[in-house]
C-alpha cells in the first residue's frame, strides 16, 4: 500500500492495518438498508481474528443485522450505539441479551456526540457503491448504488481510521467524491456490499388505505391553516404510506395556491423528487435516498444536494438544515397526554425502533406534526405516559389522527387557526377517551427488569431509559 | 342454547376474530390475541358474559383474535354458537 | 340531503370501523351482494352489533337487506332495526306488494322494540327494467319511501347492454327515475361510479348526475367521496347568491308578493326552489357557520 494506492487485498488486511484491538469502537452506516452485507461481514471477520468486546456505533441496525446477536453471544461485540434498532435485534436486547446498555441517539445527536468527544470511533467501515484507489467514494454509481452517503460523512471526518468498502473500484480520480480521499486510510474491494433488491424498496408508495388518506388530508389542511404555506416554504416527511400521502395532498394545495417551496429535506423519495421537478420545491437536501427515483435524481440534478448528517441535524454544527425547516411530518408508536412521543418501543415496552431524525426535526422545525391512526389493531395510540420518551412533548405541536387532531396547549395561535379553518380539533384527553370508548381501557404492564438502553437526547442529555422485559 | 355440532365464524383479517365452537363436557375457552396483555382479561370477561346470555355452559370455544373490538367479538361468537346449535354436519 | 351514500360490506369488521371516520353523508351497511350466501347470518349479526355499540356521529345509517324473495329479508329487518338502522335500502325493487309487506314487517318490528312507528324509512333500489317502468308507482307505495336510487350495473344486464363510461345506455333510466321521484315527492340518488381509482371520472359522472337533477350519489368506494362532494358542494359564491335569493323571497312573501326583483333578475318560486337545493347541499357540506359540528372544541 502507498499514498497513491490504498487498496488492500482483503478485509482481514484492512482490519489488521487499522490496529483494531479489543474494546475499540467500529462504525457503520445504514444507507444499504435491508440489503446491507458490510456490517455482518466486518463483524464476522473480527470474530475470526479473535477480536473481543467491540463497541459497535451504527447509524441504524436493521433486520438484516440479526447476525450481530451471534457476535454478542460470542463476545466479539459488547456495546452498541445506534439511532434505530429493528425489532429483530431489539427483541433479544429487550430480553437482556446484552450486558451493557445500548446507547440510543438521533441522526443529529450522533455526529454531535462525535464532535463533542462523547463518542469516539476508532475504525469506521464505510460501504460505498463506488470508490477509487485513493478512497474517494460515493453511493451514486455501481451495482449497489444507494444515493446519498450522508450518515457516513461525520464518521469519515471524525474516526481515527477509515476503511472504505466497495464492490466497484473505479478509475482515479472519481468525479463525485461524497467522501473525499483526504479522510481515507484504506480501500477494500469485496464481492458485494449489498443486495441491490433489498437496498431500495423499489418505489415507495403512497398509502391507498382510505383511513390513511383521511389522516394525510387532515394534515395537509392543517399545514394550510397554519399560515406557514407561503413562498419559501420548507418541508420534510417520512417514507411511510401516510407520510407520503401528506406530501401528495400538500403538492395539490401548493399547485392551487401557486406556492413555491424553498426546499424539501430528509430521506428523499420519488414523491418529493416529483414535486421538485414540477417546480413546487426549488431544492432537495438529501441525507438518505429511500427509493430508486431518489437515487436517479441525486445523480443527475444539481438542485438535489447530498448533505452530511452533521449539516442535516447536528446541534453541534453552527447551524443545521432542521433549524430552517417549516414543517415536518413524523410518526409515533405512542404519544401521551403531555405530547411526549415514543418511537423506540412498542406497547409492551420491547425495542423495535429509534429516533432516527425524529427528535432532531421536531426540535428544529416550526411545526412538527405527528400523523398516526388513533389505534392499531385495538391498541390505542394515546397513553397516559409513553413507555419511552423519544421526543419530548415540548417539541411536538400537533397530532393528527382519523378521528381528529390535538394541538399542543402551548400553541394557542395554531389552535385558533385550525378551528377557524373548521378542522376537527380536540384536546388530547378527548381523543384518548374516544379511542378508549372503542377499544376499552388497556391493561399496561411496563418492563420492570434491569436497564437495557439509554435514550440520549440530541444535546447529549439522558432523556429516558428502557428496561428489560422479565 | 345447546351445542350440537362443531362450527366456526369470522376470519383472520385485521379487526376480526376467528371463532370455533365444539360441543364438549367442560367449558374451555382458549384465546389467542396480539393484544392479550392489554385486553385479554376484558375479552375473556366478554366471552363468558355472552356464553351466559346464550345459556351455554359447556363446550370448547377457541378465539383467534386480530385486534377485534368488543362488538365484533360478540357478533362472531354469537354467530358461531348459533351455527353450532343447528345440528348441521358440514 | 345526502350528497353521498357509501356502501360498506357488512361482513368486514375493519370496513365497518372505517365507517366511523369516512366523511360520507350516509353509510349503507350491505347484507346483500357483498356477502356470501353462507355468511348472511354472520353479516347480519355483525352489522346489528356494530349499529348498537358504535357511535357513527351524524351520518345516516342505512342497511341494504336481502331481496324480499330471499329467506333472509325478515331476519335482516328483525336484527338491524332494533339495533339502530334508520333506513332500509331495498334491492331489486319491482313490486308494490313487496313494499307493502316490508311496511307491515317494519310496523311489527318497530312496535316490538319500542321504536316510534313509521320511523324506519325506505330507499328503493331500482335495478331492473320493470323497476324503472314502475318507478312512480313504487315510490308512492308507502309513506316510508323517502328516496329512489339507481343501480345501473344490474340494470344494464337486464337491458341487455354493456355499461359504458359515458353512460348513454342508462341516460333514459336516470332521467326517468328523477321524474318519478319528483312526481312522487321523494329524493333520488344516482348509481355508483365503478372505477375505484378514477377520481376525475367519478367527479365528471357526478357533475352530470347533478345536472340531471339527482340529489346525491351512491358510492362503492371511499375514494369516490371527495369527488362526489366536490361535485355537489356549492361554491361560496353560489351559496351567498342562494341565501340572498332566500332572503329576498322571504321579504317579498311578508309583503304579500310572489315574486321580487333582485339585481335586475326576477326571482320567483322556481328560482327559490333551486336556491333552497343549493342551501341544502351547503348544509350537508357543513358550509354554514353555526351548523358546524359541535363535537369540536
Amino acid at each position: 500500500m502507498s499514498r497513491d494506492n490504498k487498496v488492500v487485498a482483503t478485509l482481514s488486511d484492512a482490519i489488521r492495518r487499522s490496529g483494531l484491538k479489543d474494546g475499540m469502537c467500529v462504525s457503520f452506516h445504514h444507507h444499504l438498508r435491508e440489503g446491507d452485507r458490510v456490517l455482518n461481514l466486518v463483524l464476522d471477520e473480527c470474530a475470526r481474528l479473535g477480536i473481543k468486546n467491540l463497541k459497535v456505533n451504527a447509524s441504524a441496525l436493521m433486520a438484516c443485522h440479526r447476525p450481530i446477536l451471534k457476535r454478542i453471544k460470542d463476545g466479539t461485540v459488547s456495546h452498541i450505539e445506534c439511532n434505530y434498532m429493528h425489532k429483530a435485534v431489539g427483541g433479544p436486547i429487550s430480553k437482556g441479551l446484552l450486558e451493557s446498555e445500548v446507547i440510543f441517539r438521533s441522526h443529529g445527536g450522533r455526529p454531535a456526540a462525535l464532535t463533542r468527544g462523547e463518542s469516539v470511533i476508532d475504525v469506521a467501515f464505510i460501504a460505498a457503491s463506488t470508490a477509487d484507489r485513493a478512497g474517494n467514494c460515493n453511493g451514486r454509481e455501481g451495482k449497489a448504488a444507494f444515493g446519498s452517503i450522508g450518515y457516513a460523512m461525520p464518521d469519515a471526518e471524525m474516526a481515527d481510521h477509515v476503511v472504505i468498502m466497495t464492490d466497484h473500484l473505479a478509475k482515479y480520480p472519481l468525479s463525485t467524491a461524497s467522501i473525499d480521499e483526504r479522510w481515507v486510510d484504506s480501500v477494500v474491494v469485496v464481492d458485494s456490499i449489498g443486495d441491490p433488491e433489498k437496498i431500495m424498496s423499489g418505489t415507495t408508495r403512497i398509502t391507498r388505505d382510505p383511513v390513511g388518506l383521511l389522516i394525510a388530508d387532515y394534515a395537509a389542511k392543517a399545514i394550510l391553516a397554519s399560515g406557514l404555506l407561503i413562498d419559501g416554504f420548507s418541508f420534510q416527511t417520512g417514507a411511510g404510506g401516510i407520510s407520503l400521502a401528506v406530501a401528495h395532498y400538500l403538492g395539490a394545495l401548493m399547485r392551487e395556491e401557486k406556492i413555491t417551496g424553498s426546499f424539501a429535506s430528509g430521506g428523499i423519495t420519488g414523491t418529493l423528487v416529483d414535486l421538485h421537478e414540477e417546480g413546487l420545491f426549488e431544492k432537495l437536501l438529501d441525507v438518505q435516498c429511500f427509493d430508486r427515483d431518489a437515487v436517479a435524481s441525486i445523480g443527475k440534478n444539481a438542485m438535489h444536494r447530498e448533505i452530511s448528517a452533521s449539516t442535516y441535524a447536528s446541534p453541534a454544527s453552527k447551524s443545521a438544515v432542521v433549524d430552517h425547516l417549516d414543517v415536518v411530518i413524523l410518526g409515533a408508536t405512542e404519544i401521551d397526554t403531555n405530547f411526549n412521543v415514543n418511537v423506540h418501543t412498542d406497547s409492551n415496552g420491547i425495542i423495535m425502533g429509534g429516533s432516527g431524525g425524529h427528535s432532531d426535526t421536531a426540535a428544529g422545525s416550526n411545526l412538527s406534526i405527528i400523523v398516526a391512526p388513533l389505534m392499531r389493531a385495538r391498541l390505542p395510540l394515546i397513553v397516559d405516559r409513553v413507555s419511552t420518551i423519544s421526543t419530548p412533548g415540548s417539541d411536538v405541536d400537533l397530532l393528527v389522527t382519523q378521528f381528529g387532531m390535538a394541538c399542543h396547549p402551548d400553541n394557542d395561535e395554531l389552535r385558533l387557526r385550525l378551528l377557524d379553518a373548521n378542522l376537527p380539533v380536540f384536546s388530547m384527553e378527548a381523543l384518548k377517551d374516544k379511542a378508549e370508548s372503542l377499544t376499552g381501557i388497556p391493561v399496561r404492564r411496563l418492563p420492570e427488569g434491569r436497564r437495557v438502553a439509554s435514550v440520549i437526547s440530541r444535546d447529549g442529555v439522558l432523556l429516558d431509559t428502557i428496561k428489560s422485559r422479565v | 342454547m345447546k351445542l350440537l355440532n362443531h362450527a366456526k365464524a369470522g376470519t383472520l383479517e385485521s379487526g376480526d376474530v376467528f371463532v370455533t365452537v365444539t360441543p364438549g363436557e367442560e367449558l374451555l375457552i382458549h384465546l389467542d390475541s396480539p393484544v392479550k396483555e392489554q385486553f385479554g382479561d376484558a375479552i375473556m370477561d366478554l366471552v363468558r358474559k355472552v356464553l351466559e346470555e346464550q345459556e351455554v355452559t359447556s363446550g370448547t370455544i377457541e378465539l383467534s383474535d386480530q385486534g377485534a373490538l368488543d362488538c365484533t367479538i360478540r357478533a362472531r361468537l354469537i354467530t358461531a354458537l348459533e351455527r353450532a346449535s343447528k345440528g348441521d354436519v358440514s | 340531503m345526502k350528497r353521498s351514500l357509501l356502501f360498506i360490506p357488512g361482513n368486514r369488521p375493519n370496513m365497518i370501523q372505517n365507517g366511523l371516520v369516512l366523511p360520507a353523508d350516509a353509510l349503507i351497511f350491505d347484507l346483500e351482494d357483498s356477502v356470501l350466501e353462507e355468511e348472511k347470518d354472520a353479516a347480519r349479526t355483525l352489522v346489528a352489533s356494530a349499529l348498537s355499540s358504535l357511535d357513527f356521529g351524524l351520518k345516516e345509517l342505512v342497511v341494504r337487506i336481502n331481496e324480499m324473495s330471499s329467506p333472509h329479508a325478515l331476519k335482516d329487518i328483525e336484527a338491524v332495526v332494533p339495533a339502530g338502522c334508520e333506513s332500509i335500502l331495498l334491492p331489486k325493487t319491482e313490486h308494490s306488494d313487496d313494499i307493502l309487506e316490508l311496511d307491515r314487517w317494519l310496523d311489527t318490528v318497530e312496535q316490538a322494540s319500542g321504536i316510534p312507528p313509521g320511523s324506519t324509512s325506505l330507499i328503493l333500489l331500482i335495478e331492473t327494467a320493470l323497476g324503472v317502468e314502475k318507478a312512480f308507482e313504487l315510490a308512492k307505495a308507502s309513506r316510508r319511501v323517502k328516496a329512489l336510487a339507481l343501480g345501473a350495473e344490474d340494470l344494464a344486464a337486464d337491458l341487455g347492454c354493456e355499461r359504458t363510461g359515458e353512460g348513454t345506455e342508462i341516460l333514459y333510466s336516470r332521467t326517468r327515475l328523477v321524474i318519478a321521484a319528483r312526481a312522487a315527492g321523494v329524493e333520488v340518488f344516482d348509481t355508483p361510479f365503478t372505477d375505484t381509482y378514477d377520481e376525475q371520472g367519478c367527479f365528471l359522472d357526478t357533475v352530470f348526475a347533478k345536472k340531471l337533477g339527482f340529489d346525491g350519489k351512491l358510492s362503492i368506494s371511499p375514494h369516490h367521496l371527495a369527488p362526489i362532494h366536490k361535485a355537489f358542494t356549492p361554491s361560496q359564491e353560489a351559496l351567498e347568491n342562494a341565501l340572498e335569493v332566500q332572503q329576498a323571497m322571504q321579504e317579498a312573501q311578508r309583503e304579500g308578493r310572489g315574486a321580487v326583483a333582485l339585481r335586475g333578475r326576477m326571482i320567483d318560486m322556481p328560482v327559490l326552489k333551486q336556491a333552497e337545493r343549493v342551501i341544502q347541499w351547503a348544509k350537508a357540506a357543513r358550509m354554514l357557520k353555526g351548523e358546524a359540528d359541535d363535537e369540536s372544541r
